[in-house]
Order: C-alpha cells, then sequence, then structure tokens
C-alpha cells in the first residue's frame, strides 16, 4: 500500500464513521455506535442496522464503483471526459431498472432488477463505445452521450408516464438524479453480488490501460487483447453501474471528479488510478451523502444535485482544457 | 391520481384559485352541471337531482380512488378538458381548487359559468362544502339533511373514545400528513394522536424513516398497495416499516375514503376507530 | 539465428492486394531499411508481418502467442502516442509489462533494463520530467527508450524519423545502427533515402505490395531502380565520408 492509499482508506474510514453518526433523528454518536454493535431490542438498533449501515455501506459500495468505472473508462478511450452518467451508461441503467419495475419483472425474482439496470447499462456502453470509437475523440464521445443520456431519459420517462403510478414524477427525479435514502440491507445484497464481481473485472484491466498509454497497436504488439479488455470494460461496467443505478438511480460526475483528482498522485498511470478512484468515489459519495443530511436535512435533496454542483464546473473546465490543447 | 396527492399541499394551492361569481344562485337551479374534480364530483351526485347533473370526472368512476364508483358510472365521464367540458354546452361548472387555473379560465372566457370549490381540511370544512353544493345546486334542504346525518353518525363514533394512542400516517415516499389535513382529522376523530405533529410537522410533509422509528407509534397506519408496481412504494416494505408492523397496530388507508371531504370520510373514521380498539383489547 | 522469417505473405482488403507473394529472412545485426513510395505497403507489411492484421502466408512472428511474441520483438508505431502526463521513467518501464504479470513489481533485472534503456539514449537527467510536455524529439527518444527496454532481439519502427529535425533523425539512426552491431535487428520504414543509404546495411524495397529490390543499399539504389519505383533521378557516390544520396528531380 502506498501513502496515497492509507490516506484515502483512513479518510474513508473517518466518514463512514460520520455517516453512521449522522441522521435526522438525534442520536448521541457512542450510542448509534453502542447500538449497531449490541442489538438492544428497541428502536436504536433498528435505526442503525436497517437504515444508517445499509445506506453508509451503499455509499462506498456505489461511490467506489463509479469512481472506478469513470477510471477504466477514461484509461480506455484515453480521454478524461469519460463517464458513466454523462456518456448515458447510467441512464440506460437507470431505463433498465425502470421497465423492469413497471412490468412487474423486478417483484419475480430477487435479482431481477439489478439484472434488467445491467442490461440496460450494457446497451448503453456497448453503444457509447460503438459510436465514440476505439480512439473515443472528445466531440463524438460528448455527443454520443448526450445522444444516449436524452434518449434512455425520454423513455424512462415515457415509461413513467404511461404508468398508472401517481408518483410518477418524483420517481422521474429520483432516476435521473439518484438517491440513497431509505435504503435497506435488500439493496445492498442485491446490489453487492454484480458489484463485487465488476470491481474485479474492472481492476483486472490495470495492465492493459497502462498499455494504451502507448496506443492501440503499441499496447497489442505488448501482449495485451484488446478485443478481451474492450470486453472486459463493458461487462464490468455493465456490471457495477447496473448495480449502483438500480438501487442508488444515475449519479452523475463522481466518475469524471475522482479519476481527474487523483491522476497526479498516483504519476498518471491507468492501471494505478483503479483502486485508488475506487476509494476515493466511495469518499465522494459518502461526503455527498452526509451533505445532503447535513446542508438540507428536511428536504429530500437528490445525490445527483450536489454531484453535479461539484462535477459540472469541472466538466466545463476540461472542455475548455481539451478544446486549448486542440484534442 | 389527483385524489392521492397528500393534502398538505392544498393550503398552497387553495389561495391561488379565486371563486367566481356566484352565478349559481341565480332563481332557477342550474340543470346541465359538470363536476371535473373527484371530490366535488362525489358532493354533487349525493345532492343532486335526478337528470340535474350531466357528466362526472374520470377519475370518479375508478373504484380505487372514488367511493361512489358506481353511481359515477351512470354519468358522462370527462378527462377535464376545456374543449371537452364546452362541447358538452354546461350551464355550470365545479372545479376544484386543485383543476388546472389554465382550465377554468378558458370555460369562464368562454362564456360558461365556474364555481370552484376549496379542498376540504377538516370534518368542519365538509359541512361547508355540502352546504355549499346545496345552494349551487338548488337543494339546499336536501343538503341540510345530509349534514345533520353527517354529524349524528360522527358523534356516536366519537362517543366512545377513551385513551389516544399515537399513531402515524405513512404515504409513498416517505410523506405523512399532520393534524392540519383531513387524513389528521379523520385520525383526531379516530380516537388517534398523529405523530406527525409531535415531530413538528403540523401540515405533514417528508418524514425520515428513523425519525418514524424513534418516535414508536402505537400504530402505523400506511396506504394500500396500489395495484402498480412502483419504487415510490418501496418505503411501505422496507425492513423497519414491517418491523414496526410486527409491533404495533397495522392499518391501512384507502383512497376512496380518505382523500375527499365528503361524508365518506364516516367509513375511515369507523375503521382507524376499529384499529384503535382492537390495540386497547390488547393491552388490557 | 533467423529471427524473423516471411513467406509467401500476401494481403486482400476491400477486394485489393496489398501485398503480394512476399518473402523475406532477417538475421541478427542487421538494420533493415524498408523503403517504397507512398501506399505501397510499408506499414501494412509490417503489421502483418507482426500478425496484427489478418493475411494469408507464413509469418514466423505471426505464429507466436501474443506474449511470446512481445518478447521477440519490439514495436513502434508512426503514430508517437502519449496519452497521459507519466513521467519519462514509467513510460520507459511500460516497455517491461510483456515480462511482469499483473500486478508484478519490477524486479531488478527489470530495473537494470529499464536504465540501460535511459542511458542508451541519454535520457538518465529526465526521468522525472513529464514526458507530455517533452519536444518532439525528445518524446521519439523516450519511446525509443520503451521499444529498447522491451530488450527484444528485434525491433519494428514505422517510420521512426517523420517528422524530427535533421540531428535527430540522424541520431536516431546512428541508434539503430548501433543496436545492430550490438547484435539486435532493426526494421525501419524510410521516406529518406538518403538516410536510408547511409546507415541501413540492408534495403528492401517494396512498390505495389510486391518486393522488387533486396540487398545492401549499394547494390539496390540503382537508377533504374530508382526511377521506376519513385520516378525521380538521384545523385549516389560513395565517399570518404561514407555514401551520400541525393534525390535531384521528379520523373515525368
Amino acid at each position: 500500500m502506498t501513502r496515497l492509499m492509507i490516506a484515502l482508506t483512513v479518510v474513508l474510514a473517518l466518514l463512514f464513521c460520520t455517516a453512521l453518526v449522522l441522521g435526522p433523528a438525534n442520536i448521541a454518536p457512542l450510542d448509534s455506535l453502542r447500538t449497531l454493535v449490541i442489538d438492544d431490542q428497541g428502536a436504536l438498533t433498528l435505526v442503525m442496522r436497517e437504515i444508517r449501515l445499509p445506506r453508509a455501506i451503499l455509499a462506498v459500495l456505489i461511490g467506489a464503483s463509479l469512481g472506478m468505472t469513470g477510471a477504466a473508462m477514461q484509461g480506455y478511450l484515453r480521454n478524461p471526459l469519460a463517464d458513466p452518467g454523462l456518456i448515458g451508461v447510467s441512464g440506460s441503467a437507470a431505463l433498465g431498472a425502470v421497465l423492469s419495475i413497471q412490468t412487474g419483472v423486478a417483484a419475480t425474482v430477487a435479482f431481477a432488477l439489478p439484472l434488467s439496470a445491467l442490461f440496460g447499462a450494457l446497451i448503453g456502453v456497448f453503444l457509447v463505445l460503438l459510436l465514440a470509437g476505439p480512439r473515443g475523440s472528445s466531440l463524438t464521445l460528448i455527443l454520443a452521450g448526450i445522444a444516449i443520456s436524452a434518449l434512455a431519459g425520454a423513455l424512462t420517462s415515457l415509461t413513467l408516464n404511461l404508468s398508472p403510478n401517481p408518483w410518477a414524477a418524483s420517481e422521474i427525479v429520483f432516476w435521473m438524479m439518484g438517491s440513497l435514502v431509505d435504503r435497506s440491507m435488500t439493496h445492498v445484497w442485491i446490489a453487492l453480488p454484480f458489484i463485487v464481481v465488476g470491481v474485479a473485472l474492472l481492476a483486472s484491466l490495470a495492465r492493459g490501460l497502462d498499455a494504451l498509454t502507448l496506443g492501440e497497436d503499441a499496447a497489442e504488439s505488448m501482449g495485451i487483447n484488446l478485443k478481451r479488455l474492450r470486453l472486459t470494460l463493458i461487462f464490468g461496467t455493465a456490471a457495477v453501474v447496473g448495480a449502483s443505478t438500480a438501487v442508488a438511480g444515475a449519479i452523475g460526475f463522481i466518475g469524471l471528479v475522482v479519476p481527474h483528482v487523483l491522476r497526479p498522485f498516483v504519476g498518471a498511470r491507468p492501471g494505478r488510478l483503479l483502486w485508488a478512484s475506487a476509494l476515493g468515489g466511495a469518499i465522494l459519495l459518502l461526503a455527498a451523502d452526509i451533505a445532503v443530511r447535513v446542508v438540507l436535512p428536511t428536504r429530500d435533496l437528490k445525490l445527483g444535485v450536489l454531484t453535479a454542483l461539484i462535477g459540472a464546473p469541472l466538466f466545463l473546465h476540461l472542455i475548455y482544457k481539451t478544446r486549448k490543447d486542440g484534442l | 391520481m389527483l385524489a392521492s396527492v397528500p393534502s398538505f399541499k392544498s393550503k398552497l394551492i387553495a389561495g391561488l384559485v379565486a371563486f367566481s361569481p356566484a352565478i349559481a344562485l341565480a332563481d332557477t337551479p342550474p340543470m346541465r352541471v359538470v363536476s371535473m374534480n373527484l371530490c366535488t364530483d362525489q358532493l354533487a351526485m349525493l345532492v343532486a337531482d335526478e337528470g340535474q347533473l350531466l357528466s362526472v370526472s374520470r377519475l370518479a368512476q375508478d373504484p380505487e380512488g372514488s367511493a361512489m364508483a358506481e353511481q359515477a358510472q351512470t354519468y358522462l365521464p370527462n378527462s377535464g378538458f376545456a374543449e371537452e367540458i364546452y362541447l358538452m354546452q354546461p350551464d355550470l361548472v365545479i372545479a376544484g381548487s386543485f383543476s388546472t387555473p389554465a382550465t377554468t379560465a378558458m370555460l369562464q372566457r368562454l362564456g360558461v359559468p365556474v364555481v370552484v370549490f376549496d379542498y376540504a381540511s377538516s370534518l368542519s370544512d365538509i359541512r361547508d362544502r355540502l352546504f355549499q353544493m346545496g345552494e349551487v345546486l338548488g337543494h339546499q334542504d336536501r343538503a341540510a339533511k345530509i349534514i345533520a346525518d353527517f354529524d349524528a353518525q360522527l358523534a356516536a363514533l366519537q362517543a366512545e373514545i377513551t385513551t389516544r394512542p399515537k399513531a402515524a400516517l405513512y404515504y409513498a415516499n416517505g410523506y405523512t400528513s399532520g393534524d392540519s389535513t383531513l387524513a389528521g382529522q379523520i385520525l383526531i376523530a379516530a380516537g388517534f394522536d398523529n405523530i406527525a405533529t409531535e415531530a413538528g410537522l403540523p401540515y405533514g410533509g417528508n418524514m425520515p424513516l428513523e425519525v418514524l422509528a424513534l418516535m414508536q407509534p402505537d400504530a402505523i397506519i400506511t396506504s394500500s398497495p396500489s395495484a402498480t408496481t412502483s419504487r415510490a412504494e418501496d418505503i411501505l416494505t422496507h425492513p423497519v416499516v414491517d418491523t414496526l408492523r410486527q409491533k404495533t397496530g397495522t392499518g391501512w388507508f384507502s383512497d376512496r375514503d380518505w382523500a375527499c371531504g365528503t361524508p365518506f370520510v364516516l367509513n375511515a373514521i369507523a375503521d382507524t376507530a376499529a384499529l384503535r380498539r382492537q390495540l386497547e383489547g390488547n393491552g388490557s | 539465428m533467423t529471427l524473423l522469417c516471411v513467406k509467401n505473405l500476401s494481403l486482400r482488403r476491400r477486394n485489393r492486394d496489398v501485398l503480394k507473394d512476399i518473402s523475406f529472412e532477417i538475421g541478427a545485426g542487421e538494420l533493415i531499411g524498408l523503403i517504397g513510395p507512398n501506399g505501397a505497403g510499408k506499414t501494412t507489411l509490417m503489421r502483418a508481418a507482426l500478425g496484427m492484421l489478418p493475411s494469408t502466408g507464413m509469418s514466423s512472428l505471426a505464429q507466436l502467442s501474443a506474449r511470446d511474441r512481445a518478447r521477440a520483438v519490439a514495436w513502434m508505431p508512426q503514430a508517437r502516442e502519449i496519452a497521459w502526463p507519466v513521467t519519462v521513467e514509467t513510460l520507459v518501464t511500460l516497455g517491461r509489462l510483456p515480462h511482469l504479470a499483473q500486478g508484478q513489481k519490477p524486479s531488478l533485472a527489470d530495473r537494470e533494463a529499464i536504465e540501460e534503456a535511459m542511458g542508451y539514449l541519454d535520457l538518465t537527467d529526465m526521468r522525472d520530467r513529464t514526458a507530455t510536455r517533452l519536444s518532439g524529439g525528445e518524446q521519439a527518444r523516450v519511446l525509443l527508450a520503451r521499444a529498447l527496454a522491451q530488450q527484444t532481439p528485434l525491433l519494428m519502427a514505422d517510420e521512426p524519423t517523420a517528422g524530427l529535425d535533421p540531428s535527430h533523425q540522424i541520431s536516431t539512426m546512428q541508434t539503430f545502427s548501433k543496436l545492430a552491431r550490438a547484435g539486435t535487428s532493426v526494421i525501419v520504414s524510410l521516406h529518406d533515402l538518403g538516410l536510408a543509404a547511409r546507415h541501413c546495411t540492408r534495403l528492401i524495397v517494396i512498390d505495389d505490395g510486391t518486393i522488387v529490390a533486396d540487398g545492401p543499399p549499394a547494390q539496390v539504389l540503382t537508377p533504374d531502380l530508382i526511377r521506376s519505383t519513385f520516378s525521380i533521378t538521384a545523385w549516389y557516390e560513395t565517399t570518404d565520408q561514407g555514401i551520400v544520396f541525393q534525390p535531384l528531380e521528379v520523373v515525368t
């Protein structure tokens, strides 16, 4: 473990504890941690184990997923503008999830919901890579992302508007902006297997992404199987983004911000950036989720609002820089 | 759909729609009346003469949300668009304060008299709306009789209240209703105290799940699962809510009896009072 | 020792014969210039010989597994791509990738190979500079060091001198010469016939997908071949400063 990884782990652990002791109900921090470990047979343990713990765990899992996916996609496309939310992968996953909920498929088997979201994400990431081409130039990448996001968003809204469900408007906001409010351990269990598999797939790309620093041809000549690398990336991304979106909606910009911030600390090596971004993503999402509880505790402020407020200015800065460099 | 909107919002919207001139108080009662709001539909069906009411909203025919779905089948349904209502050539249109201002303004511009009924947020509002409907339709006597019946039944339901257990009203997306709403008033009339008031939400609003859990209500009353699936309703099957249900009294409310200020709220009060008696029975 | 053996290599693309029945062998210690006009098939020939393009016929490198091939030949594509602002040392270290498994730290032998490659190209003092901020000539040197760090008996480079100033062009060719004298063979595609004539030990001329000449520069660069393949005239002489080749006029 490098110093960076140790520092990130420490920050993550601190934030995790903070997330556990913060909530709309005022419980003394020590009481809350004690009742988390020792069952008091009452409401406190219930709150800690069934509300705050799953929320904090999901923030870590989903943040890590999105951070790592961002690093992997940027490494593969050799473009710092790639982010699963921006290029429409999260939106496609949300469409898959919404379709499975509205058709009732999600209620049939435990894993139907994340699987449908995974399938949606698969179509999204496949389309983006198809449209953007192997060396995703910024222009085609962003244009492809806009088109796929718009289409997935429109189909999601259409599906929800066609349903006789009276909460369509609030559901649309959830799927577009994302939230971790009142998620339960059930959600942890349905997301966890997909995230573990997806993260393992993405982590296996380290060597290939390093080699891609020199371009596709050079990487291939150094023994990297580009076809397998591409498939691993597609399935890994679909698995983590699908599972994350299925339980928390589409949360944007984590995959954009985190690799950008951490890149200088890992010597810009795409392979080392993967795990660093996973930790960084977990930190950012946990911090964002703490912020929505502290800033506007009585309103259901959506996570995506906060991540976009941080991420969008950075995105604009990156576009400006890209234009200057004439990429 | 209208009926499902948590009623705390009514206060915000009620002020926005102005009452139209009391055209309906003219000497001859209107004979081609169109109602375009689920709640006024039911009041009108209760008070109107046969043949006097021409059309009710489509929602009034839906048994999930309407207490008078069966009677409503005998009227023309409308979807609340100015064009279709104008073509019915009504001599009076009754709208609720939730009806879009654009539609009522358009109808008035076309020369159709429109009466806008305010939303009922208390039991006495129900009396007022019944009285108003009697005046608008020219059947003050019939309205007075319905009000008297309502008062008598309500008094009978209130007579036996001794203890006041705490209850929580919990809807999809974690919403709750406070004392200043019709649902809150139903709860009070049924002999419960509302934890939303204790939590500082007199009109209701978003109540975080952990606040609900720590308030430890004696009963939790949630909306009955709708026929469709949605993630908004996920929260009603959250492990915490399930645990609370196991430990406490469990009630369900249905939009048909809870959402509109009509005498049918007596059904809601009776059901909820039965839940309270059941709790008291367990306690003793 | 044969480092590369190509036999009857042919490649069709979009109903056009890009390579027709190409055969040659490469032994140790050769510096081979692959020359020919634009579109003759130089890049295609190198990529097909590496097994990176589907072709018919035989290439000894294409038969190897991806991993073994990466230890048998280092390939420098024409596009000098450095996607991320890594340091010079990190970039050169990438050359050791074929020798390392996923997650494996470079061993002492790996570190020696990296130091040797950087020393060979005079990069030792620049090891901590950011590669993307270097000049074009310096970047070319860093990328060459990466290929050297791969420590393969054969090096293939596609137009390594393109876009470089004269001094960088010459020093690049001198590096290749030095490598060849030490036993490593190098194949470079070139447009500058003067550089090819002066530094290469052997020239393979291809035109329209076939080899039209193969041999030492003095034998290959005849006025007839220059005229028929490149449509130019040239002045050629062996002087006491080595071979001098200067293209003169376009032949119409």
